[in-house]
């Protein structure tokens, strides 16, 4: 038995891997010769360069690992794997810094239009949808698969499922990034709002996801603690939900295998409720539900007090489960979708307030016997003013979503602004405070390299999220009410670029507010930079009593 | 083939019919799982599930 261990073997799963990289890149290179438009040969090319890398790195790594697969547990403790965390983890801090210049160059391009430079590759059209893929999908997507692999494993106590799988997960994912973030800026897009990736992306992405979710519940089937944490239950929901949604929302026929085009299935009105059936549960799923799987585990980790209601986390869970499906056709009041389908939307809108607050309560309540934490642990204070930011825009939410408030609030900067006191403040800021608690723990470092940094981080982003929300509703309102504004006579009072004019100072207030965002993660990004290079290790013979404990 | 045609009839309208009340139905029964005195210690157990360490 010994010597069979010995000898070594390739896997199943690498001596497969191998063989489907080679023959991606060989696939891949012909369809870059075969290529209709220049953006598909290029991403053609870039999917060929990184599938041959692929199948080499996953040589090497064979050559040199021992023969022995790597134990499940060591002296007892489960050995956790947290490579591909670290990776996820740290590329998310770049994508961030990335999509937060992106955004605040295109705050600046609606300030100041000469910022477009004349290019077609720095039009606003085409770097929106940069800046809000690269806050959401490459910033937000990284920090919620590291969290959901570090949170799965130490909840579960067991080594994460797979052995390349976990890897697989987070590499293809990132170069799904790469090829819709170039794709934007070369003008391929299918044209659905956060679902702006093509066919061919959209297909890598699926392959990537029932990766994701298999690693997550293997790892759940083979978990030693016989209670599945709440906070796996948040990103199985956020995992299974995004697979449906975006299977439904992308099923589309390419003009050509060999080119970038394609026309989506569905048609009219049709194409547009499944567009905001997708468009509004990638806030409920992607956007909360994963994030408050970070505030189950993080908020009781960081003020080291359990959960302020184990059965308020069931109910509400359930309840966002329930209802959130339903709330998307409030994107299209007073459109070609029937009544009843927009009046449904709004009714399951506010009907979503109550689990919304009831999840922010037991966030906050977690803190009850800890409050003076929030003095002295900026990193704690930044968790807690992201739950905050969550209750407020979750109120505001279901009050936009009734058709009297949204026919004032529609398609003006006002929607602008409530997203952005979501993502800043809620996404954000979650996303902050759990980095700066998972990049000491997986480099194995005794705290933060620095808690005045931290602070000045909270400060700097919480300023510019208030600069940002408040010229965002002062211009939203103004707008609105001057589209609706008559003269006595029965005409409309102000021409569109009227409009624009008044909308100016706000612009650049809101300009100034994302600056302070981004000044923030970068104080964030050379805080976490000097934790991992000069940060004071945690010594193992600390640790290691505590772990005797259950043994006494 | 008739028969099994005859079942998917009256399951899906009953869904189609009942849904409202099968969901609800559904979500008490989750309710009254989290509030029941009995599972309470479990429960409080859980909560402390983050704090662990080993």
């Amino acid at each position: 038995m010994n010597q069979s261990q010995s000898e070594k073997w390739m896997t199943h799963g690498e001596a497969g891997l191998a063989v489907f990289f080679s023959a991606a890149a060989f696939l891949c290179m012909i369809a870059a010769a075969k290529a209709l438009d220049a953006a598909f040969a290029f991403h053609a090319s870039l999917g060929a360069a990184a599938s041959l890398a692929a199948a080499f790195v996953i040589f090497n790594r064979y050559i040199d690992r021992p023969a022995a697969w790597p134990p499940q547990e060591i002296d007892g403790r489960p050995n956790y794997n947290f490579g591909p965390i670290k990776f996820a983890a740290a590329i998310s801090v770049f994508w961030g810094i990335a999509g937060f210049a992106v955004g605040l160059l295109i705050a600046s391009q609606l300030a100041w239009p000469a910022l477009n430079f004349d290019l077609p590759w720095t039009s606003f059209g085409r770097l929106r949808p940069l800046h809000t893929s690269a806050v959401i999908f490459a910033f937000g997507g990284n920090v919620l698969i590291a969290t959901s692999f570090y949170v799965v494993q130490k909840t579960c106590r067991v080594r994460l499922a797979g052995d390349l799988a976990p890897w697989f997960v987070v590499l293809g994912y990132n170069f799904f990034i790469l090829i819709a973030g170039t794709g934007y800026l070369l003008g391929v897009t299918q044209s659905k709002e956060y679902a702006e990736p093509e066919w061919y992306a959209d297909l890598w992405l699926t392959i990537v996801w029932v990766t994701y979710l298999l690693v997550f519940l293997m790892t759940l089937v083979k978990r030693k603690e016989p209670h599945i944490f709440v906070a796996n239950w948040f990103y199985l929901a956020f995992i299974i939900t995004i697979a449906v949604l975006h299977l439904g929302n992308n099923p589309a026929l390419p003009v050509s295998v060999w080119g970038s085009k394609s026309y989506i299935a569905w048609g009219g009105v049709q194409d547009a409720m499944f567009q905001w059936w997708y468009g509004h549960n990638a806030v409920g799923f992607f956007l909360t539900a994963g994030f408050l799987a970070i505030m189950y585990y993080f908020i009781p980790k960081r003020a080291e007090r359990p959960v302020y209601s184990y059965r308020l986390s069931i109910i509400h869970f359930w309840a966002i489960i329930f209802l959130y499906i339903w709330a998307g056709p409030h994107h299209l009041h007073y459109t070609a979708l029937p009544d009843w389908a927009q009046t449904l939307g709004m009714t399951f809108s506010i009907m979503l307030w109550m689990p919304s607050w009831g999840g922010m309560i037991n966030g906050l309540m977690t803190l009850s016997g800890a409050w003076d934490k929030l003095r002295t642990d900026p990193v704690l204070r930044m968790l807690v003013v992201s739950v905050a930011f969550y209750g407020m825009a979750t109120f505001e939410g279901p009050l936009m979503s009734i058709k009297v408030v949204n026919s004032l609030s529609h398609y003006t900067d006002w929607t602008i602004g409530h997203v952005h006191s979501g993502a800043l403040g809620w996404v954000g800021f979650v996303s902050f405070g759990a980095l700066y608690c998972l990049i000491p723990w997986l480099w194995n470092r005794k705290g933060l390299y620095s808690l005045k940094l931290v602070n000045w981080h909270f400060w700097t982003a919480t300023i510019g999220i208030v600069l940002y929300i408040s010229a965002m509703w002062v211009s939203g309102i103004l707008q609105g009410l001057m589209w609706r504004a008559y003269t006595s006579l029965g005409f409309l009072e102000y021409s569109f670029i009227e409009t624009v004019e008044a909308m100016h100072p706000f612009y650049i207030i809101r300009a100034a507010g994302g600056a302070l965002f981004l000044i923030g993660a970068l104080i964030m990004a050379y805080n976490l930079w000097m934790t991992v290079r000069v940060g004071e290790a945690e010594s193992t013979a600390l640790r290691s009593p505590v772990a005797l404990q259950p043994a006494e | 083939m008739k028969a099994i045609l005859a079942v998917q009839n009256f399951t899906s309208d009953l869904v189609t019919t009942f849904w409202t009340p099968i969901f609800v139905g559904i979500f008490l029964a989750i309710v009254a799982y989290a509030l029941w005195p009995r599972n309470r210690a479990a429960f409080d157990e859980a909560s402390k599930m983050p704090l662990r360490e080993d």
